[in-house]
């Protein structure tokens, strides 16, 4: 692992001045802390995925397949047939610029690379090359360059420091989406056997073992266990979590983060408590124990592998909707692929609030409800008895997370949630939230240790926006409904702005949420005391 | 280096129709074949990019969504920038083709020591494509009146309005103003702005200094080296009347602004101007974000190889049995 230099020294390095040489150039830099270390071999083989080998991006040989300019050729032929996307953006890209400053690893970086314009064009110029008529004819005066070894190594540099949060893409005239172009980049570069280990083992493990980190079902009911007795210990309320159920109404699917680090563990003990208490027939599963999909950062084909799972324990179980809980990218698979891919779910029901009567008609054909949409039905409808007081040490504001953002549009549903439970909520500046939200730096896979300078880099719009309502507004928590952010925040507060917690929204509900039975709470989730019970 | 590229190949291009039917006075292959054999190449080369595109598949449903779902009946959703119909999805992109609603939130971001990182509002970009765009349609609008007789009024009035100022003799348009200032505008910030410069291609120039090209010969026709529109309009209708003949009297700067306009016609298809046919194809744009409600369906879906429940009940059946989680099999 790379040095990480002080927050101070890092911001003031960053220059914005592309250099003098023309970018096609100007070699690929495998420089600490900006590249994530390569799928491990036993990964690939569990996959059966192509090329295992031991390398590392510093080496002069990748060890590539013989002919592996023309699996690439191939795969590119392929895929522009299937993605009209793809073959649109390969296509209309004006290079007006207006996308380069929008891009978090830009700003924290200042390497023109990192413009989406520039990150796509390094793909567009071997697709003019190949297979444009005004490439052939014009060759390097119309942008196109020969595919060598050093724009296989560029791919895998610049396509593993692009989080696919889509924010470039909102802001351009043809709405070129760099997270389309980085997923098609990323399956091209699959097919030669490159790919990054943090990506590469969660999928391993999930389609093996049924999550990301690899919790076999036994450790995952230990774990629940373990929450459900300090649940008892804080609220005196005593539950118990269906595992496996067969005949359950609604099948509760959280990612795997939140019931294996804080403080993600937190924001599943409040799902616990408030499944418990309104007494929903639910049951979790310990084989789609999933509720992320890392296959996304692979390939459509990866992603559909894992995400087959859930509609399958779905009907074996005989369920009559599912319940997703808080994450990010999860939700991109769930609201735009897993119908499309694993669908159609016509053995379950519309999903139904059993409690209010509430119908969800926007997810009537794939039966999957957001937990924000579901808690905010069910406080909506005066269902929960809530103390928001018991948050009043929280002074908290919300991070959108970038896929429930700009893949859904969930967006005023964990705001009222929020404001239900937490007397004390502070928007953020008005360009770095929603639709406009930053992304946290770490998603699409790059949440590792060894690329943390980057991830510092990339997160510090995101922090930089907690800093104003830091020391404006005396924030002291950031809420958010991602799993990935959970993990990754954590480190970014503490590198850009101490002294800011990261929670989950179910978090607080769980704080909020006056149970029946329990007794005076002295203390929140984490075990700190409660406004006017210190000491 | 790029600019300059663009800039050598567009006088190239001037000094073809200059020699060709200037000094050698190839008026038929200037003022008919060239043209009808440009039009052509737009005309289905322009069909087959579009048709190309529409083969490949849309396989998922992938909006980007700039606002609040559909969700409960007290949330208020973003209709136009997040929609859930089709309808909704064709008012986004009438706002998108019209009025570039897109370009219209661009920010430009500061960074100041501290580190502060800010957004302004910066709109000059969506004024310069709007001033650029629209001027060049009411141009192209205007020069109906050479393909039509009688002209038809929408066409006579749009020249009215344009010359609305009364200035000079004869009056100058708006649209020749103002898409000069706006191609200046695009035109110097790619070349002022440094990463704009860095990722600016040859063929980003290219474009640029051929409208200009065109407009200024348009301009000289009209305000200092009058050409007789009498003869052009004569040319203009034998060419849409399939009746080409070729006036005399015809000045070669008329044929410098035909071959320009003819080398446009020519590229258009094979370039990025392609964005006009191809913002409409965009899916991240044109499509209503309605996939839980509405399944969509992916042409080329395939079974793929899973990890089935019985497989992993049989790896794990000891372990499940002994924390007490139901099993299919004992």
């Amino acid at each position: 692992m790379s040095k990480l230099p002080s927050s101070d020294n890092l911001a003031g390095t960053i220059d914005y001045r592309p250099p003098r040489k023309s970018w096609m150039e100007v070699p690929p830099e495998f420089r600490p802390g900006t590249w994530s270390y390569p799928g491990k071999p036993n990964n690939l083989k569990a996959l059966d995925l192509p090329n295992p080998r031991e390398w590392s991006p510093t080496d002069d040989d990748w060890q590539l397949p013989e002919n592996w300019q023309e699996i690439i050729y191939e795969g590119f032929m392929d895929r522009l047939e299937k993605y009209r996307s793809l073959k649109v953006f390969m296509d209309i890209c004006v290079r007006c610029g207006a996308c380069a400053d929008k891009c978090h690893y830009f700003i924290g970086s200042g390497d023109p690379k990192n413009m989406p314009v520039l990150r796509a064009e390094l793909l567009r110029s071997v697709y003019r090359k190949d297979f444009t008529t005004a490439g052939k004819i014009l060759g390097k005066l119309s942008g196109s360059r020969g595919l060598t070894t050093d724009v296989i190594k560029e791919w895998f540099l610049y396509f593993y420091q692009c989080t696919e949060c889509r924010r470039c893409s909102l802001f351009c005239p043809y709405g070129i989406d760099t997270a389309e172009i980085t997923m098609m980049a990323r399956e091209l570069l699959n097919l030669l056997g490159i790919n990054i280990n943090w990506v590469m083992e969660p999928v391993a493990n999930c389609y093996k073992i049924g999550n990301h980190l690899g919790i076999p079902p036994h450790t995952f009911k230990d774990i629940v266990d373990f929450m459900c007795e300090d649940i008892e210990e804080i609220t005196g309320v005593k539950i118990d979590v269906p595992l496996n159920k067969k005949g359950a109404d609604v099948l509760v699917v959280a990612p795997s983060g939140d019931y294996f680090a804080d403080p993600g563990t937190y924001t599943f003990m409040g799902y616990l408590m408030l499944l418990h208490e309104i007494g929903l027939d639910y049951t979790f599963s310990t084989y789609a124990a999933e509720g992320g999909n890392f296959g996304l950062f692979i390939s459509q084909e990866e992603m559909k592998r894992l995400n087959a799972k859930i509609y399958a324990e779905a009907e074996r179980l005989g369920v009559k909707w599912i319940l997703g809980c808080e994450c990010g990218h999860m939700w991109r698979v769930k609201n735009q692929y897993m119908d499309t891919m694993n669908g159609p779910a016509d053995f379950m029901e519309v999903p139904r609030n059993p409690l209010t009567g509430t119908v969800f008609h926007n997810a009537k054909s794939t039966k999957m409800v957001h937990i924000t949409e579901f808690t905010s039905d069910l406080i909506k409808n005066n269902v929960l008895n809530l103390d928001p007081s018991r948050n009043e040490h929280i002074k908290t504001t919300f991070h959108d997370s970038c896929n429930p953002a700009r893949a859904m549009g969930l967006l005023d549903e964990p705001r009222y949630v929020i404001q239900n439970v937490c007397n004390n909520f502070v928007e953020m500046p008005e360009q770095t939230i929603r639709e406009k939200t930053f992304c946290c730096g770490s998603g699409s896979g790059l949440n590792n240790e060894e690329f943390m300078e980057m991830r510092m880099r990339g997160g510090m719009p995101r922090a930089n926006a907690v800093k104003h309502v830091r020391d404006n507004y005396d924030v002291n928590m950031l809420s958010c409904v991602c799993a990935i952010d959970r993990a990754a925040l954590p480190p970014l507060m503490e590198y850009w702005t101490p002294g800011v917690d990261v929670c989950g929204v179910h978090e607080l509900v769980g704080n909020a949420l006056i149970m029946r039975g329990e007794k005076e709470r002295e203390t929140d989730l984490r075990g700190e005391p409660l406004p006017g019970k210190e000491g | 280096m790029n600019a300059l590229y663009s800039l050598v190949l567009v006088l190239a291009l001037i000094l073809v129709p200059l020699l060709g039917a200037g000094a050698a006075g190839w008026h038929t292959l200037f003022g008919i074949i060239i043209p009808y054999i440009a039009v052509a190449i737009f005309l289905l080369g322009f069909i087959y990019r579009i048709v190309k595109w529409g083969r490949s598949a849309v396989p998922f449903r992938i909006p980007t969504t700039g606002g609040q779902q559909e969700s409960h009946t007290w949330i208020e959703q973003n209709k136009l920038d997040n929609p859930s119909t089709t309808a909704g999805a064709v008012g986004r992109m009438i706002l998108e083709i019209l009025l570039f609603r897109s370009l219209f939130r661009n920010t430009k971001m500061e960074h100041h020591p501290g580190p502060k990182l800010s957004y302004g509002s910066a709109k000059w970009l969506w004024l310069g494509a709007i001033a650029f765009h629209y001027s060049f349609l009411v141009i192209i609008l205007r020069h109906m009146r050479f393909f039509t007789e009688p002209v038809p009024l929408p066409f006579e009035f749009l020249g009215t309005l344009d010359g609305i100022l009364q200035v000079g003799v004869p009056s100058i348009f708006l649209t020749e103003i103002v898409i000069l200032g706006a191609l200046l505008y695009l035109f110097l910030r790619r070349v002022v702005v440094p990463q704009l410069r860095y990722i600016s291609l040859p063929a980003d120039y290219f474009p640029l200094y051929l409208i200009f090209a065109i407009v200024i010969s348009g301009i000289l026709m009209r305000y200092f080296m009058r050409t007789d529109i009498i003869y052009i309009k004569e040319l203009t209708m034998g060419i849409v009347s399939f009746s080409p003949t070729v006036p005399s009297g015809i000045g070669v700067l008329f044929y410098i602004h035909l071959f320009l306009v003819c080398s446009l016609l020519v590229y258009f298809p094979w370039s990025k101007l392609m964005h006009l046919g191809g913002v409409f194809l965009s899916p991240t744009r044109n499509l209503a974000n309605n996939n839980r409600m509405k399944r969509h369906i992916n042409p080329w879906n395939y079974p793929v190889k899973v990890h089935t429940y019985e497989e992993w009940e049989d790896e794990n059946r000891e372990l499940l049995k002994e924390a007490g989680i139901p099993v299919e099999k004992e």
